[in-house]
């Protein structure tokens, strides 16, 4: 029985080599035969119109990698304060039939699967709230895939970061309060202090989470397949995981055929890489944090 | 009901700091503790002591409204500090918190710097500039006899101190903010004896600036330091066999551990229950 | 320092002025406020979207009825319908089920149970830990290459048997870590228990420790369903169909499973890139199509997670209570 169960615990390395294995090996295909066509040059396009154009043999990384940036960016601007400012109303303000009424709901909202996010992107944050708000030239763009991914990691952040503030002892609430303390000070000088690693872990799975969000970025950040190279969040623009839906979608290749659907894999393992070093950090984050109460 | 009741005319004194009139908690429908009558005078060290379950810190944490946090406790009776009522709807309770302050079972500090341990409550208050800060730090360390083992690392966290010094770093904290009571909770009950016998020391210091009211479930202890000692004790309904704290008897420390009024107090004293 | 002082030596008056005085505490209200918006927009601006869709879809199930549900694929929004979704979404739960429940649910019970605090079990915490922070469309691209590309004699290539099981892989974190969590949770006084009476670590787990901490287990597995139910990105790279999708009659149950797919999801992905154009029979356009497919997605993936999720904190005040 024992061999048979640890056979099944292995089974998660087996997946992890598999991962690893398949994203690096046609990553590197796809870099050896990028140098031997249109060379190495065409990950960082030097044009005057810099852009990601895989039909052109153009593949400017620095593109996709700014889309997902700045996605990101917007996505935690919404959720960072939304998020930490439901828990720390949930773990200090609230009472405890509130909290475990609300805590649950949240939980539940955090399931919505994001191709519904995708789609109230598109038919109603875009054109009923970002685009007249913020003048943006068309419904779509990497603002509003943002704001719209904010929404949907708010939850997230929200949970782990009310964990993280449950967590910290209530006797150094009582001390504060014992010094004669208002609640609010309590909160903001001892209790978010003392969650803070747990509190930056949250921010960093959030993250994580919205730089590998794919459904909301493939319908709404506005470009299909190909982009040039922007900085502003209310242009249309590609995040990297835009990109690598709709270079699978885009054709029926088969796996090596051209250089545009294998650059699909090294997205990939850029994304992989990416993700891998914040869940790393987070966990190392939370275990301190642990250890520490 | 043994007559613990302290005479009225008693409650005018400009000494008596506290003065409690038919006190009872309840923790939602449980009643922890009932009709306590109690005056604690000025500069003086008062313990309550009792078997564990008699509501001795329930009934400690009634003097600065620390029973605020429970959202189902409620306090019935009056408490009185300086003749005004602490539960009167106009009373706020952080300032009464800034006036009397607490130091708990477990030494608490927060998770910060020495310095920043001791600064909290002053910085609270109001007081920003770094030199007035410093000289507060400074008084507070040493009110606390903890200045010479610190004075060179304030900077360094709070949590690195031993136990016994954190419970000093927590009584510095609680006098850095100039309170006219410190309410000690158990403050020994997690040190070694050498660490216990420097806090008592310290108590008996600062006895002349402070008033003091110590829960211990040590006797010995109570025996030692205070001045004054309210024995408090569990009465089991016998209907419900719901539990309840009563005060038994409330006097000069010597009277109570030489000569106590009541025979369950003695009881207790000797070590026959408890 | 002075005013301290003053206030102790004086009478009742000044003690009382004291403690009654204090501004009243504007900032530490407004912050409280600020709190709970924060709180209130984390759920109403959610609730509010989908109350809109819910609101959009009714026509769709007031003109169409069930033929909605039973229809396939089509280039009309007057005929177009979720039934090949549907379809697809529950393959792909039987495979979660059937590949990822037995594998999962050993693996955690192996790491809590038997694992020897080695390097070994560290590693595969840790791999685990960090296989469920890996984006859902890397497991595509997992999916793409080996199920799809490698085993295609096996799959059919770009077939709903491929993605079930890339999903299967992909929840598979989810199931392990929920079981471990719940078996830890189990008394030590149980596991003595069945030593006690000379089992053997077997027939204690089957006989104790399992039935306990089966609340737990089932939670996570929901979860997993839910979480599978959902998921769009790696369908989208394993192919599956976003447009419309032909069931030729007389197909076995082997030719479906292993030819072209698509899932509730991917449906909804598809008709969020179709022209908006009414239908000239009904009136509804492929919007209001999309409301009413993201109300049958929710009610499958809401269901299933609120279930999970009342029956976790019921187990957890068991545990406390």
């Amino acid at each position: 029985m024992r061999a048979a169960l640890f056979l099944a615990a292995a089974t998660s390395i087996l997946i992890s080599t598999l991962i690893v294995w398949t994203l690096f090996t046609e990553a590197w295909k796809f870099l050896s035969d990028l140098i031997d066509t249109a060379g190495i040059g065409a990950l960082i396009d030097g044009g005057k119109a810099p852009g990601w154009y895989p039909r052109n043999d153009r593949f400017d990384i620095p593109t996709i990698v700014l889309g997902t940036l700045i996605v990101s960016a917007v996505s935690i601007v919404v959720a960072a304060p939304l998020g930490l400012g439901a828990a720390v109303f949930l773990s200090e303000y609230a009472s405890p039939r509130l909290r475990k009424v609300v805590k649950p709901v949240l939980e539940v909202l955090a399931g919505v699967p994001s191709v519904v996010f995708g789609f109230f992107a598109l038919r109603v944050l875009g054109p009923d709230l970002i685009q007249p708000l913020f003048d943006t030239s068309q419904k779509t763009s990497l603002l509003v895939t943002g704001v719209a991914i904010g929404i949907l990691v708010t939850p997230l952040m929200a949970s782990i970061s009310e964990d993280a503030l449950r967590s910290v002892p209530s006797a150094l609430r009582e001390a504060s309060t014992g010094l004669g303390a208002r609640r609010s000070a309590t909160v903001v000088k001892v209790v978010i202090p003392a969650a803070v690693s747990g509190i930056v872990a949250a921010l960093i799975i959030s993250v994580s989470r919205a730089i590998g969000e794919t459904m909301v970025a493939a319908l709404a950040s506005g470009r299909l397949g190909q982009s040039p190279r922007t900085w502003d969040p209310r242009d249309p623009g590609l995040p990297m995981t835009s990109a690598m839906a709709q270079l699978a979608q885009g054709s029926d290749q088969v796996v090596g055929s051209t250089l545009a659907f294998q650059s699909l894999f090294f997205i990939g393992a850029l994304l992989f890489l990416m993700t891998l070093a914040l869940n790393m950090v987070a966990s190392r984050l939370v275990t301190r944090f642990r250890t520490k109460y | 009901m043994p007559d613990a009741t302290v005479p009225p005319e008693v409650a005018s004194r400009s000494t008596d700091v506290f003065t409690t009139r038919d006190v009872a908690v309840y923790y939602g429908q449980f009643r922890a503790v009932r009709d306590v009558n109690i005056t604690v005078h000025k500069n003086e060290i008062t313990a309550f002591i009792g078997p564990s379950g008699c509501g001795k810190s329930t009934m400690l944490r009634c003097f600065n409204r620390m029973n605020d946090l429970i959202p189902t406790a409620r306090v019935e009776g009056t408490v009185s500090y300086h003749g005004v009522n602490l539960y009167d709807p106009a009373v706020n309770a952080v300032e009464v918190r800034r006036r009397i302050g607490m130091v708990f079972q477990k030494a608490n500090p927060f998770p910060k710097s020495i310095y920043d341990n001791v600064a909290y409550g002053p910085r609270l208050s109001g007081i920003k500039k770094k030199s007035e800060l410093d000289a507060v730090v400074e008084k507070s360390l040493r009110g606390a006899a903890l200045w010479d083992e610190v004075k060179g690392r304030l900077k360094s966290g709070g949590l690195g101190l031993s136990g016994g010094q954190q419970q000093r770093l927590c009584i510095a904290r609680a006098i850095a903010v100039d309170p006219e009571v410190l309410l000690m909770d158990e403050p020994c009950s997690a040190l070694d004896p050498i660490a216990t016998a420097r806090i008592e020391d310290l108590m008996q210091e600062i006895k002349h600036e402070y008033t003091i009211i110590i829960v211990t479930h040590n006797m010995q202890q109570a025996g030692r330091v205070s001045d004054r000692t309210a024995f408090f004790t569990t009465e089991v309904n016998t209907e419900s066999d719901r539990r309840t704290g009563v005060l038994v008897e409330y006097d000069q420390t010597s009277k109570i551990f030489s000569n106590p009024a009541d025979e369950r107090t003695e009881a207790y004293i000797s070590g026959r229950f408890g | 320092m002075a005013v301290t002082s003053s206030i102790r030596e004086s009478a009742g008056t000044v003690v009382r002025a004291g403690l009654t005085g204090g501004k009243r505490d504007v900032r530490g209200i407004v912050f409280a406020v600020l709190l709970l918006l924060c709180l209130l927009t984390s759920l109403f601006m959610l609730t509010i979207l989908m109350w809109d869709v819910v609101a959009q879809a009714i026509p769709v199930f007031d003109k169409r009825g069930t033929s909605f549900l039973t229809s396939d694929l089509a280039s009309s929004p007057d005929k177009a319908g979720v039934s090949q979704g549907i379809w697809g979404s529950l393959v792909i739960a039987g495979f979660v089920v059937v590949l990822a429940f037995p594998v999962g649910i050993a693996a955690g019970v192996y790491l809590e149970e038997y694992a020897h605090p080695s390097r070994l079990t560290r590693f595969i915490q840790l791999n685990i830990r960090n296989l469920a922070g890996v984006p859902s469309v890397v497991y595509g691209i997992l999916g793409l290459v080996v199920f799809v590309q490698g085993l295609d004699g096996l799959t059919g290539g770009r077939s709903v048997i491929a993605a079930g099981i890339t999903l299967a892989i992909l929840v598979l974190p989810i199931i392990i870590i929920t079981t471990a969590e719940a078996v830890s949770a189990v008394p030590q006084g149980l596991r003595e228990a069945g030593f006690g009476v000379g089992g053997t670590r077997w027939e204690t787990t089957r006989d104790h420790v399992l039935p306990y901490a089966a609340p737990g287990i089932l939670t996570g597995t929901m979860l997993a369903v839910a979480r599978a139910l959902g998921e769009a990105a790696p369908l989208l790279l394993i192919g599956a169909i976003t447009g419309r999708l032909a069931s030729p009659p007389g197909q076995t149950l082997v030719d479906r499973l292993q030819g072209k797919f698509t899932a509730m999801p991917i449906v909804i992905y598809g008709w969020a890139n179709e022209v908006n154009k009414p239908g000239k029979k009904t009136g509804l356009t492929f919007e209001d199509l999309n409301a009413a497919a993201i109300v049958v997605l929710l009610a499958m993936v809401l269901v299933l997670n609120g279930a999970a999720i009342l029956l976790r904190n019921r187990f957890e005040n068991r545990r406390q209570g």
